[in-house]
């Protein structure tokens, strides 16, 4: 191969092994990269997609590797800090930026306590922090405290600090996992400026229809194998998650009509001033309805009102029939409303705590005996059959429930909320950070739980998603429901252009 | 149990992590026991021993005190004048029915309000916490200045004493050879273990100390726990200040102020989540007997007094290291290999 040839590869590793113990990590992978390149590392959670991006930089040391190659050199030895010098960085998911220091302290960072800190001339850092940010085309304060923005605005200041070191490859690890769409699509393009700019970007994400819109190749990675390595040109999102996966991912448009199916819940002109104002809708026993727009439309606020956890300024609810106004949640679950929240991490889960606590302590009050005591078998009993039922993947129920993959996390909060035998389950936002089969796994158990007659309000900004899941879909935008669509009667792309028009 | 879900995965026998914990701990016990034991013949006499026995019940009361306020994600700093207050309390109804000639009936009055007063103090801190939202250390370090100074204001910095002859059944007497604050101290240890680890109300207190806003978006009263659990707290100061009472026959602002940060201590030997959420009664009982074990034996080998306090210091210090995750890596590394 001559030179020019191989000038034109950011990256080039073949025949990459990598194993922890007795886990085969990576076996055998070859991974390229070309300069400018917009290309995709795809993969479900733990199919080794990670130790590839640390094999490159040198955190994890291949027990086996034909060749690396950065920029047309051969690289024997690697450590991250000579992979920064080289020219790649890797935004990793929680960003590593630091809180407490302003934007343009972040972006020099590497300058300020490098190995070799240079004299730290202020203005002169900030003068560079700011052109690198012109050259993103972005508007961000420089002496702003990081802790003061938002998080796609941090995602910038972090690619920024990238730029900074004279990155020419830069790995994005599920960069847009917390950003709504409109942010999604900024970051999107800042993408693009760098890929015309010959920045090569390596994108991570579980979200394939990004994937497809961004990257023009992708290399898809299974338990530690390389797949393939595809022209995204041609790609489907239903073909990559099978790829991914290793099986069928269905994805059509399975709205039902329900004619007469009781009303399980009503709200009428419901409104909570700078939240929303004037909701009605109904959702039936067995329904999935759909509530999307962006965010900020107040999808969320209304969640919490219909929960109790707010208190609404105008308007009725009805649960069953009968008149609803919850003072609190416990009044909420008490009257057969589940919530399964937004932030998995935080409020969904009690981190620190078992998986069968977490299971369980919605329903304490069932297993709690005459003498006022938890009883052991009943609760061992109830978490052995949610976890049967929902085919929950565990070692033991005593495990730490951050042992747990986003997926199975997630089945876990739906454990908890059907052990309640809820009438209603809203579910807000339920496959941020679960991947592409475990979102599969977690929609097949919504279906049949809708099957079996519980209504479901299902709150996404995900149009796929909506669009495949719902038999009906409400649009909210500026705190109103603007319009209500059946699937069946509206196309992906219609709805997308409705929503972010 | 946090801890251990960080190491790696071992297949085949799996022991619960509080097990673990425990026997460990148990491990340890057992060999300061054969050290001392050595080191002086009069360690393990039934005198020894029963001294032990008198003089842990005091401490391990406080420390039950300390642990759940602990494992909701707080701290009770006002555990000690919490218990001289109450101590206080039914000093002061003895008084009125007579000193040292009030009659049983008294006694009961005064072991009555002294709880009361206990639950109040506990009471009044819980609701702070938990629906004003300010921080534990700060709203109990409060209540403990208010505390002493009352105090101190009622008694004018002086003693309270001379009670009735069979109060020192309560803090000297023997029950077929157990001594009675012991038996007080097991029952009381054995009604915390059941309600923290069996009643809804203790799995709400776990739950609120991971994480609040988690426990209460899935359904549980985390404000209602904390009021609660921040007045139990209050009861037990209060059986111990009662029993402060009966063991010195008097009652001083100030007594046993030494113990508070040794509750704090005992209860981090004994594997207690300092962040809240993690932490079980039997430990903390072993590691209990464990300090006792280090100053009575200490004491017995001719050791000053305050060099057993610094022992206790260093042992702390010592077991801190020793449960490190990273020290347990690099042991696993170095030792674990190819198992």
């Amino acid at each position: 191969m001559t030179t020019a040839e191989a000038d034109r590869y950011a990256l080039r590793l073949h025949k990459v092994s990598k194993a922890f113990g007795g886990v085969q990590a990576l076996n055998r992978v070859d991974f390229e990269v070309r300069a400018g390149e917009v290309h995709c590392l795809a993969g479900e959670n733990g199919c080794g997609k990670s130790t590839l991006i640390k094999t490159v930089i040198g955190v994890h040391q291949p027990e086996e590797a034909e060749l690396i190659e950065l920029f047309g050199e051969k690289v024997d030895r690697i450590n991250p800090v000579k992979a920064r010098e080289l020219g790649v960085s890797v935004i990793w998911q929680d960003l590593a930026l630091f809180p407490h220091m302003t934007v343009a302290e972040n972006i020099a960072f590497d300058d300020l306590v490098g190995l070799r800190p240079r004299s730290v001339r202020y203005r002169e850092m900030v003068r560079r922090a700011g052109d690198v940010l012109d050259r993103l085309g972005v508007d961000i304060s420089l002496g702003a405290s990081l802790s003061d923005l938002a998080i796609a605005q941090r995602q910038v200041v972090a690619i920024a600090r990238a730029l900074m070191n004279n990155a020419r490859l830069i790995f994005m690890d599920e960069p847009t996992a917390s950003l709504t769409q409109t942010e999604t699509d900024r970051l999107l393009d800042i993408v693009r400026k760098l890929s015309a700019d010959g920045v090569a970007i390596v994108f991570v994400s579980h979200r394939l229809a990004e994937v497809l819109e961004i990257a023009e190749r992708v290399t898809v990675v299974r338990d530690g194998n390389l797949v393939g390595v595809y022209p995204t040109e041609g790609m489907t999102q239903g073909r990559l998650g099978e790829l991914m996966t290793g099986h069928l991912i269905e994805d059509e448009v399975v709205a039902r009509d329900l004619p007469d199916a009781p009303t399980v819940f009503q709200a009428t002109g419901l409104t909570r001033r700078g939240e929303f104002s004037d909701i009605s809708f109904r959702i039936k026993a067995g329904e999935v309805l759909g509530l999307t727009g962006l965010i900020g439309a107040g999808r969320t606020e209304l969640a919490h009102v219909m929960m109790g956890m707010r208190q609404p300024d105008a308007g009725q609810m009805a649960l069953n029939g009968a008149s609803y106004r919850p003072a609190n949640i416990r009044e909420a679950i008490r009257g057969g409303m589940a919530y399964v929240s937004e932030d998995r991490l935080s409020l969904g889960l009690l981190q620190k705590q078992s998986i069968e606590d977490n299971t369980v302590i919605s329903v304490l009050r069932k297993l709690t005996t005459a003498a006022g005591l938890i009883s052991d078998t009943q609760k061992s009993r109830l978490v052995s059959h949610w976890i049967r039922e929902l085919g929950v993947k565990i070692g033991a129920a005593s495990d730490a429930i951050s042992t747990l993959s986003g997926g199975n996390q997630q089945k876990v909060v739906l454990a908890k909320w059907l052990a309640t035998e809820p009438r209603l389950l809203i579910l807000d936002s339920p496959t941020v950070g679960v991947d592409v089969g475990a979102r599969a796994g977690i929609f097949r158990i919504v279906r049949s739980l809708a099957e079996k007659g519980l209504a479901i309000l299902l709150i996404s900004d995900e149009v796929t998603e909506i669009m495949h899941q719902s038999d009906r879909i409400l649009h909210m935008a500026g705190g109103r429901i603007v319009e209500e669509y059946d699937p069946r009667a509206i196309s992906v792309p219609q709805l997308e252009e409705k929503i972010y028009a | 149990m946090s801890r251990s879900s960080r190491l790696p995965v071992q297949k085949g026998i799996r022991i619960r992590p509080a097990t673990g914990e425990n026997l460990s701990l148990l491990a340890l016990l057992a060999v300061l026991v054969v050290v001392f034991s050595i080191a002086s013949p009069r360690f393990l006499t039934g005198a020894n021993l029963g001294s032990m026995g008198f003089q842990m019940p005091l401490l391990g009361l406080l420390t039950l005190a300390m642990l759940a306020p602990i494992l909701s994600g707080g701290l009770n700093l006002a555990i000690v004048y919490t218990a001289n207050i109450s101590g206080l309390t039914l000093a002061w109804t003895l008084m009125q029915f007579g000193g040292a000639e009030a009659g049983i009936g008294a006694f009961m009055l005064g072991c009555v309000l002294a709880l009361v007063v206990g639950a109040l103090a506990g009471a009044a801190m819980g609701g702070v916490v938990a629906y004003v939202g300010a921080h534990p250390i700060l709203v109990s370090l409060a209540m403990m200045i208010f505390l002493r100074g009352l105090g101190e204001f009622l008694t004018r910095g002086g003693d309270i004493s001379g009670f009735p002859d069979y109060m020192r059944i309560l803090g000297h007497g023997s029950l077929v050879g157990v001594p009675v604050p012991l038996i007080i101290f097991g029952i009381v240890a054995f009604g915390w273990h059941m309600l923290l680890r069996r009643s809804p109300h203790g799995f709400s207190v776990y739950m609120t100390g991971s994480n609040m806003k988690a426990a209460e978006y899935a359904g549980l009263n985390a404000k209602r726990t904390l009021v609660l659990i921040y007045t139990l707290s209050g009861v037990l100061c209060a059986i111990a200040g009662i029993l402060m009472a009966a063991r010195f026959n008097s009652v001083r602002v100030g007594h046993g102020e030494a113990m508070l940060l040794i509750t704090v201590l005992a209860c981090f030997l004994g594997g207690v989540d300092p962040f809240g959420g993690h932490g079980r009664v039997a430990p903390v009982v072993i590691a209990l007997v464990i300090l006792q074990v280090l100053s009575s034996g200490l004491n017995l080998i001719g050791a000053n007094q305050h060099l057993s306090t610094a022992v206790w210091g260093l042992f702390l210090i010592a077991v801190m290291v020793m449960r490190s995750s990273q020290l347990r890596h690099t042991f696993f590394f170095l030792f674990g290999k190819g198992k």
